[in-house]
């Protein structure tokens, strides 16, 4: 009926201490996050090397690129992604597209989510009247509707590539702000928060110790999640006419140019549309895998 | 009780498997028991043993799709569970077997009033028309002591207390007068005065209905009161089985004696060598008397009461605002703590005991500082009131505390030996290199190694985890530890070793520990003076003797009755049973409570008069 007698646990560590490797290796190790790693690095690099990879013009209209009846060509092996609606080449527009979804992405999104973050915090964390003004702004930004106030933003300062970023990102943190609020009301409550109030930790750092660690993972979250809704926003505002100027392209803009010719000349769509996917998904694929390296708990699992 | 004649359920060759990290792990290995019309039999061991789930097996309701039954068979009558599709199991559920969890709370519906979760089941398993169904809800209320069943009804979980809410879960249980009842852990989230009452209950319940019951605890107390046969369960598989008065009187495994002897009881100090501490005292500290020192008369011996206390706390109240109305104008107040006084001598522990809600645990908070109060709390000499931020840090430095769950209370994403090291760092102690030594040797000292310091909080049991806290705890050299339910969810044997050690602190370090506890044997166990505290207010203070061997307030002695004895010899037929619910601490304001006086007695024994 006895069974041989188990390790006794209650003597014992779960596990002897692992080295620690670098957060970088355990990265590169998994297939996913690598392969997220790779189209990261090819959109990069085909927007910083647009100039050499091409050799078009990407805003030169040009007379070969249109049928005699004027319509664009489909891709080709002189036009490999066919061309657009003015004869321009289709993949050295969205090289250069790159340049300016990147910089939409990573920069609009970047600052939304460090002053959704900002915001967030310290509501959750210090509450009071201060949490209450704060999280009360957040509502009212949440409930005026984004793209109003984005135009009325744009209207207001001259457009450009970086005014627009700008825009975004203050149209942008609040969704941010409020699931940052929430998850820090809730960790503030947490024993381990009251455990280091008792051994003299100041506000600043259980703020920066304590408490961003353990956000890390839903911000990661909504900053991968956040790339394709800022690229996104960005083609609704140049094709509004305030955000990027044309003829600049964005990966936004081609698809909003073109989205009217979708059946006549699909592959105007699909491409740029390919991209901004490819672009999100591997943030997605990169961001999942860090979250789950940076959380100690998940150390060992698969 | 009925003898075993017939065999209601018989578990054989029962195998349950959990999906692990790299391969499944046996949790319930090879077991095989039955269970008699009308029995009660225990399942007891400590966490991890497998008991819980032996029960979820029996419920199919294994955690899915990590868990699963691997080989074996549970008959229930003539049924063989293991192999019955989820439609006809879900017919079992309920009608034939039912189970009642650890928390109530959690396992009653937070939106659907309780009515309609009771009528809900009875009319899912009976054909009953809902007139009928609400009927039967009545009276299985009523058959669990719930005062106006019928308006009882119409209330939420959120509006019963814990013990009336475990009363409606079995009353829940029992509407449908199963076979079989499955009880995990029913009373191990209630007070000890409710536990009491529960126990009895489920006792009075199952003699009436003749129901077998297989009860799952880790409180030799709860097995010796209720059992009729035990089964000593470890690392998944059975360690011993018999008859209670065997098992407790000739322990044939020597798992089973060593928890046994590791399970705290009143009336027998557990650590012989712990009567060594006053004389060691003695030795050590000659400083002259103060006004506010704890009561005359001490037993302890002559050092305490002539040294400065380390911490005085004089009439401290504790109030929470509660908000209400249009303007959210304060329109009541929760009376946490309501004019609390009392002192600690350096190396003395003071015992703080009480029943949830009464306030102990608000009382260590304003005392660490997490909550506002108003009254006076001296540490070393100096009313911290008076001090600004700086010089209340420095003084806080003396005052550590120690919490109940030592996971929660670590944070998870960093390493346990940063986080020891953490106090040092806070309060610009030492160098780098130093303040590792000084880790380590904590970490020697409370009985872990130093390699251990690269782990993380989760890759630790239970009791080291909070041997890290005690750590950490220590790391400032305090004069004073707070060590708030600090051992309450921890397994007995585990628990018995933290309290060796915290005893061994205070003999060595000279530290003196505020110990709050709900559980009276564990409090007789470590504390030299006790307090018991009710509503918010201190209803009884003395020395360990004066209050548990002549307990003289009503509430004191309850408590003290209530407590289950870990000796079948000593089953009461009768708990101590509260006359009425214990009153709420939300008062609206200009109601304040009464304010307890409190005399002395004899020798320092404060007794408030009975109210």
């Amino acid at each position: 009926m006895t069974s041989p007698i188990a390790p006794d646990l209650t003597a014992t560590g779960r596990m002897p201490a692992k080295p620690r490797v670098g957060v970088w290796r355990r990265l590169v190790r998994r297939r996913l996050a690598l392969l997220g790693l790779v189209i990261v690095a090819i959109v990069v690099a085909g927007a910083i090397m647009a100039p050499w990879l091409t050799g078009y013009d990407p805003n030169e209209q040009m007379f070969d690129g249109l049928t005699i009846e004027g319509s664009p060509l489909p891709p080709s092996a002189k036009f490999w992604l066919g061309t657009d609606l003015l004869g321009r080449d289709l993949l050295t527009r969205i090289l250069y597209g790159a340049r300016t979804s990147l910089i939409i992405g990573i920069v609009a999104n970047g600052v939304a989510l460090l002053i959704g973050t900002l915001v967030g915090v310290t509501a959750g964390y210090f509450r009071g009247w201060i949490g209450s003004a704060l999280m009360r702004f957040t509502d009212l930004m949440m409930a005026f509707p984004a793209l109003l106030l984005a135009i009325c933003l744009a209207a207001v300062f001259q457009p450009s590539l970086w005014i627009v970023a700008m825009v975004i990102a203050l149209v942008n943190w609040v969704q941010t702000a409020r699931v940052i609020y929430t998850e820090t009301s809730s960790l503030a409550e947490r024993e381990f928060i009251d455990a280091e109030r008792t051994i003299g930790a100041s506000a600043p750092r259980i703020l920066f110790r304590h408490i961003l660690p353990h956000l890390l993972p839903t911000i990661i979250v909504w900053g991968t999640l956040g790339i394709s809704t800022t690229v996104l926003l960005e083609a609704t505002l140049s094709f509004l006419g305030i955000g990027v100027q044309p003829p600049t392209a964005s990966w936004g803009n081609i698809i909003f140019e073109n989205q009217t010719y979708f059946q006549a000349a699909p592959w105007l769509v699909f491409f740029p549309g390919a991209a901004i996917l490819a672009l999100a998904l591997a943030f997605n694929l990169v961001g999942d895998a860090l979250r789950d390296i940076l959380d100690p708990t998940q150390r060992g699992r698969a | 009780m009925t003898s075993a004649s017939e065999t209601v359920l018989a578990i054989a060759d029962l195998c349950v498997c959990v999906r692990g990290e790299e391969s499944e792990r046996e949790v319930v290995s090879n077991l095989s028991l039955t269970l008699g019309r009308g029995e009660t039999l225990c399942i007891a061991g400590e966490s991890g043993s497998g008991k819980s789930m032996t029960a979820l097996a029996i419920m199919r309701l294994l955690p899915q799709p990590a868990a699963r039954i691997s080989s074996g068979a549970i008959h229930l009558g003539g049924t063989e569970l293991t192999t019955l599709d989820e439609r006809r199991m879900r017919h079992i559920r309920g009608n034939r077997i039912a189970m009642i969890f650890q928390e109530p709370m959690t396992s009653l519906n937070p939106v659907l009033s309780i009515g309609r979760q009771l009528t809900e089941s009875i009319e899912a398993h009976t054909g009953l028309s809902r007139a009928e169904a609400r009927q039967r809800a009545v009276e299985a209320l009523t058959a669990v002591r719930i005062p106006g069943a019928e308006s009882r009804l119409r209330q939420f979980p959120h509006e019963l207390s814990g013990g009336m809410r475990q009363r409606v879960m079995i009353a829940m249980a029992l509407a449908l007068e199963p076979d079989v009842l499955i009880a995990d852990e029913p009373t191990t989230a209630l007070d000890v005065t409710v536990q009491g009452e529960v126990l009895e209950l489920l006792r009075d319940l199952q003699q009436k209905h003749g129901t077998s019951v297989i009860l799952i605890t880790h409180d030799m107390g709860v097995v010796a009161e209720m059992a009729d046969r035990v089964i000593i369960m470890r690392h998944g598989s059975m360690v011993e089985e018999g008859a209670t008065s065997d098992i407790f009187a000739r322990p044939q495994a020597d798992y089973t004696r060593e928890l046994l002897a590791a399970v705290p009881r009143i009336g027998k100090r557990r650590d012989p060598d712990s009567a060594l501490a006053p004389s060691a005292v003695a030795s050590t500290s000659s400083s002259p008397p103060r006004g506010e020192g704890g009561p005359q008369g001490r037993m302890r011996g002559p050092s305490a009461e002539h040294s400065v206390p380390v911490a005085v706390v004089n009439d401290l109240h504790v109030r929470f605002d509660l908000r209400g109305g249009v303007f959210g104008r304060v329109n009541a107040r929760v009376h946490a703590v309501e004019g609390v006084s009392f002192s600690i001598a350096p190396n003395e522990t003071l015992a703080l005991v009480g029943e949830s809600g009464c306030g102990k645990s608000t009382t260590a908070k304003a005392l660490a500082g997490l909550v506002p109060y108003s009254g006076d709390i001296v540490v070393g000499g100096r009313n911290l009131s008076g001090l600004g931020r700086d010089e209340r840090k420095a003084v806080r430095r003396d005052v550590q505390m120690i919490f109940q769950d030592p996971y929660a209370s670590l944070d998870p994403r960093m390493r346990v030996g940063d986080l020891v090291a953490e106090p040092l760092v806070i309060h610009g102690i030492a160098s780098k290199e130093e303040r590792r030594e000084r880790v380590a040797a904590l970490f020697d000292r409370v009985g872990l190694s130093a390699g251990q310091m690269e782990l993380y909080p989760h890759e630790f049991s239970g009791g080291q985890r909070q041997r890290v806290c005690i750590a950490r705890a220590l790391a400032l050299r305090p004069k004073l530890i707070i060590a708030d339910e600090s051992v309450s969810a921890l397994d007995v044997s585990v628990q018995a070793r933290v309290l060796d050690l915290l005893q061994e602190l205070q003999r060595e370090f000279g530290v003196a520990y505020l110990f709050i506890s709900h559980d009276m044997a564990v409090v007789e166990n470590i504390s030299d003076r006790v307090a018991v505290m009710y509503l918010g207010q201190i209803v009884e203070m003395g020395t360990r003797d004066q209050v548990f061997s002549s307990p003289r307030h009503p509430y004191t002695k309850r408590l003290i009755e209530a407590v289950p004895v870990p000796d079948p010899a000593r089953r009461r037929s009768r708990f101590a049973r509260l006359d009425q619910e214990i009153p709420s601490a939300t008062r609206r304001i200009g109601e304040a409570p009464l304010k307890l006086a409190l005399s002395d007695v004899g020798n320092g024994h404060l007794v408030a008069a009975e109210g």
